[in-house]
């Protein structure tokens, strides 16, 4: 339950998600580049962790009985940015200094740079590891706060991330939620030609998680996935698979090919922001 | 326990002792003072009352010292299995929480293997995790594998870590509280099992950050760490028959070093400087030391006892210092053609 629900003229999920797609197009448009195909496509997630799921203070972003939120893929800092902007945390005026000398809101997320920001990714599948240190000293500290931990399917590649998922099952870890995007698009091309990684939810099941598969631009499917997985009752950790489309909600760049680091012309990211919005019309 | 020397014998004729290339070798010369653990018996005091202290170990438990500390607080005592990623990552995480990890491996898998990890969620972060690693430098005859020879150099050049490489089982007890009171990460290189005690009869403390001479000599100055602090002191012994006369400055923390102490040493006319590491010739405490005394426009004759920069042989550790030179004997031998 959010403070956002409890008010009723207070903007919908769905309103939150749209916003933080425009938020991120905004700050596309301010380097004119970015990983903003990626920030489209989890945008619906972000929405939901952080207008539905997590528990958190704008005004204090580390406020102790805060959830956690650990973005390993640092790539996709323009769209926690967009989600932080959104929830208060980072004033919307900061916005214009994405990716600028002296901004508090550089390409990649690092802890040490952003309010909100929990860890120095970058560098890739190093999220997982930290959230199960993190998933137990919450537990050493007798805190039901919860560790989010949102990870990109080509992470799954890199060994670290398996050795944390033991980890996580062997320690019980009921308070670790963890979101894999499925986007099936890494560096090199879609990630499902560059290292087979299914059945996924059968070998993470098997690894001893509670898994959900779920189509991760379905906002009502989201916040179901993330309601159970707070009611889980069983002591796993629970991972959320989000199959997404990269693009999400501008037609012209989810058509578009190769689309890892996307290429958007200066002229279309005013188009893009009018897509967005008829989209939402629509 | 096992031990660099094995005894083998056949039936009524005694073979001579073999030397073996065993991971796990003493470091202690026969008859030599030691104290049993000293790393984990003194991890353990200060959890007694720190309590934000949890151990945390891959399958290095008892190679590391740490099972002491594991049996005094099972419930503080974390194995993450034989995977150093996953270690130093979730270091961080508890960390973050508010704890003081002591983590513990190897020198190598922590320096080679779990760089980047360190480098990133411990170091950039800023976490106050504190690492302890056995088998630093050449203290295992096992091969490449287990011997760290490059372990001060890598951690040296990632910003925000404190670098330590003590000499001892005393200097060892008093770096616990020292590590633990920091804020921020540091790397410790371990000696662990039975450890020789050296330091007590030369009334040292240990000080983070501080460079102490332990003994004066107006011919030759040794600058060192480690093991080699301890090689060292012995050399300084023998060479007094040669009418040598060795002053010895033990450096225990190489970053942050202490330069002004160091400068002010090597600034003593007259003086062979000699710097003795238990660590490759390249980016230790050697290379330290040089930068530091040239930027300081001091320009002693210098010499330089570490590891040559190839693949360590296995074999038996008293072989193998006495081949690559930090020997005590090798040492002297060295200091002599160098006057």
């Amino acid at each position: 339950m959010t403070r956002a629900e409890l008010r009723t003229n207070e903007p919908t999920i769905a309103d939150r998600a749209y916003r933080i797609r425009r938020n991120a197009l905004r700050m596309g448009e301010v380097q004119g580049q970015g990983y903003i195909a990626q920030a489209l496509d989890i945008a619906d997630v972000l929405a939901v962790a952080y207008f539905h799921a997590m528990r958190y203070r704008p005004e204090d972003p580390a406020w102790e009985e805060r959830d956690r939120f650990l973005l390993s893929n640092g790539h996709y800092a323009i769209a926690l940015y967009a989600a932080l902007i959104e929830a208060g945390i980072v004033p919307e005026a900061e916005l214009e200094t994405y990716g600028s000398d002296e901004s508090r809101l550089p390409m990649s997320g690092m802890a040490s740079y952003t309010p909100g920001m929990e860890m120095s990714g970058g560098s890739l599948g190093l999220g997982l590891s930290i959230a199960v240190g993190m998933c137990l000293g919450l537990k050493r500290k007798g805190s039901d706060s919860r560790v989010f931990t949102l990870f990109s399917d080509g992470e799954l590649d890199e060994g670290s991330k398996w050795e944390a998922m033991m980890s996580a099952a062997h320690y019980g870890l009921d308070n670790l939620v963890a979101i894999v995007d499925v986007n099936n698009q890494q560096a090199d091309g879609p990630s499902k030609q560059m290292m087979g990684f299914e059945p996924l939810a059968d070998k993470i099941r098997a690894f001893g998680w509670f898994v959900q598969r779920i189509d991760g631009n379905d906002l009502d499917a989201v916040v179901a996935a993330f309601d159970a997985a707070k009611n889980h009752e069983g002591a796993r950790p629970r991972m959320i698979i989000a199959d997404t489309l990269m693009g999400k909600g501008v037609p012209f760049l989810e058509r578009r090919e190769r689309n890892h680091f996307m290429r958007v012309d200066q002229h279309e990211w005013q188009l893009a922001l009018q897509a967005l919005e008829h989209g939402r019309r629509a | 326990m096992k031990t660099a020397n094995n005894t083998m014998t056949t039936g009524s004729a005694e073979k001579p002792r073999l030397t073996t290339s065993a991971m796990i070798a003493s470091i202690a010369a026969e008859g030599q003072r030691t104290k049993p653990a000293p790393f984990g018996n003194a991890l353990v005091e200060l959890a007694r009352e720190r309590h934000d202290i949890v151990g945390m170990t891959a399958d290095l438990g008892k190679y590391t010292d740490l099972h002491v500390f594991a049996k005094e607080f099972p419930d503080r005592y974390y194995q993450m299995g034989m995977a150093e990623q996953l270690l130093f990552g979730a270091a961080s995480g508890i960390a973050a929480e508010g704890f003081t990890p002591f983590v513990t491996t190897y020198a190598v898998f922590a320096a080679r293997r779990a760089y980047d990890f360190i480098h990133q969620t411990i170091a950039e972060e800023d976490r106050n995790v504190k690492i302890a690693c056995a088998l630093p430098g050449l203290t295992s005859g096992y091969g490449p594998s287990h011997q760290a020879a490059e372990d001060l150099a890598l951690f040296r050049a990632m910003p925000n870590m404190t670098v330590i490489d003590p000499c001892d089982a005393l200097e060892i007890e008093q770096a616990v509280p020292a590590m633990a009171s920091h804020q921020g990460p540091v790397y410790m290189r371990l000696l662990r099992g039975q450890v020789p005690l050296v330091l007590d009869e030369y009334g040292y403390k240990f000080e983070l950050g501080k460079a102490k001479l332990l003994r004066d000599g107006a011919d030759v100055l040794f600058v060192s760490s480690g093991l080699l602090t301890m090689r060292a002191l012995e050399a300084a012994r023998q060479l007094e028959a040669d009418k040598i006369r060795a002053a010895v400055l033990h450096v225990p923390t190489i970053k942050p070093l202490d330069t002004e102490a160091i400068v002010e040493a090597c600034r003593k006319p007259g003086r062979l400087v000699v710097v003795a590491e238990n660590h490759t010739v390249i980016g230790g405490l050697g290379e330290a030391v040089a930068s530091a005394l040239m930027r300081a426009r001091v320009h002693p004759a210098f010499q330089h006892i570490g590891l040559p920069d190839e693949f360590l042989a296995a074999g038996a550790l008293p072989t193998l210092h006495d081949r690559y030179g930090i020997s005590t004997e090798a040492i002297c031998t060295a200091v002599k053609s160098w006057r």
